[in-house]
């Protein structure tokens, strides 16, 4: 169930080996997962993981590539860039033969455009940074050091900054103000609601719930069917 | 999505005591009759556990999608955070600015 893909260098040099979560069967439908980022990203593991486990047992394979720069990835997280994701998520698509594509909320700013699928409580570059940018202030305030909201983000977009421990790179930061989820042709958002309760994301831990998982993989599942049919 | 009602009706401030409670029950993973039962006093910031910084963080963004308001670095300090009745007023100063 963990597998290595090899992510090519945007360059033409030689390629980088990543890590691979799938549930792979050599089905006719192959999710690929763009996952949520950094502190999400944490969250929504064990949920995604979830989801994938229940589209296996509906007859879908999933493919949970690591983006650059997380998890195992021997590249560096402060030299990644918006675009270098996109392309890898992209070349991750190609490389293991995906027909759709699940985005996880800042996943959705990822997703390859060529793959009709699903964008589940996209969250957009903007909030993305306001959030942890809050969490920042909030965290230093507590320390008795002075930071703005204004005074961090002009230091992102100058030289790039640390925020939730995450080291973000300036042109990372800098694509992220503007970065809005995009639906492609053949794409759909899932509204939390359509998934019923609280985001998962929202908790201050890490936490699962099996009725959600149910519900968003019967949702793919459904609608995969129903494109098949 | 949820509106907040015209503010100065009971019905209204009821509507955002129990928008706020479920909010704050939903970013802490709180059982609902826990922040239900929440009073003007009941501590919050500092009195649970749940409620770090990036749980902070995560209750404001929270705040400004759910009741359209805007929140600023200025706003944010510790008589707003420490109390349940601080937060609610401090939501009802946002959604009324008169």
């Amino acid at each position: 169930m963990i597998f290595t893909w090899n992510h090519p260098a945007p360059d033409g040099g030689s390629p980088s080996e990543e890590l691979l979560v799938a549930f792979d069967r050599g089905r006719a439908a192959r999710v690929l997962v763009c996952p949520a980022w950094f502190d999400e990203a944490n969250k929504l593991r064990r949920f995604t993981i979830e989801v994938m486990r229940r589209l296996d047992a509906a007859g879908i394979d999933s493919l949970l590539p690591d983006l650059s720069g997380c998890n195992e990835s021997l590249a560096p997280l402060e030299n990644q860039t918006l675009a270098g994701w996109r392309a890898g998520m992209a070349a991750a698509g190609n490389a293991l033969g995906a027909t759709h594509v699940l985005a996880i909320r800042a996943g959705a700013l990822v997703a390859p455009a060529v793959l009709p699928g699903w964008h589940y409580a996209a969250q957009t570059g903007p909030k993305l940074l306001r959030g942890m940018i809050r969490a920042r202030t909030i965290s230093a305030r507590e320390a008795g050091m002075a930071e703005t909201s204004d005074g961090l983000m002009a230091q992102g977009r100058a030289s790039g900054l640390v925020l939730g421990g995450w080291p973000i790179g300036a042109a990372m930061f800098r694509e992220l103000e503007t970065a809005e989820p995009a639906l492609a042709p053949g794409q759909t958002d899932i509204a939390q609601s359509m998934v019923g309760g609280p985001g998962l994301w929202l908790r201050a831990e890490p936490d699962e719930d099996a009725g959600q998982a149910d519900r968003l993989a019967a949702l793919i599942a459904e609608s995969i069917g129903n494109s098949a049919a | 999505m949820t509106t907040i009602p015209n503010i100065d009706s009971a019905a209204g401030e009821a509507a955002l005591d129990s928008e706020l409670k479920a909010l704050i029950a939903d970013v802490l993973g709180l059982d609902p009759a826990q922040a239900a039962a929440f009073g003007p006093e009941s501590g919050l910031f500092g009195h649970l556990p749940e409620l770090d910084s990036m749980a902070v963080a995560g209750l404001l963004t929270e705040m400004e999608d759910r009741l359209g308001i805007v929140i600023e670095d200025d706003d944010v300090d510790g008589e707003m955070l420490e109390t349940y009745g601080g937060l609610l007023a401090f939501a009802r100063a946002k959604l009324d600015p008169r």
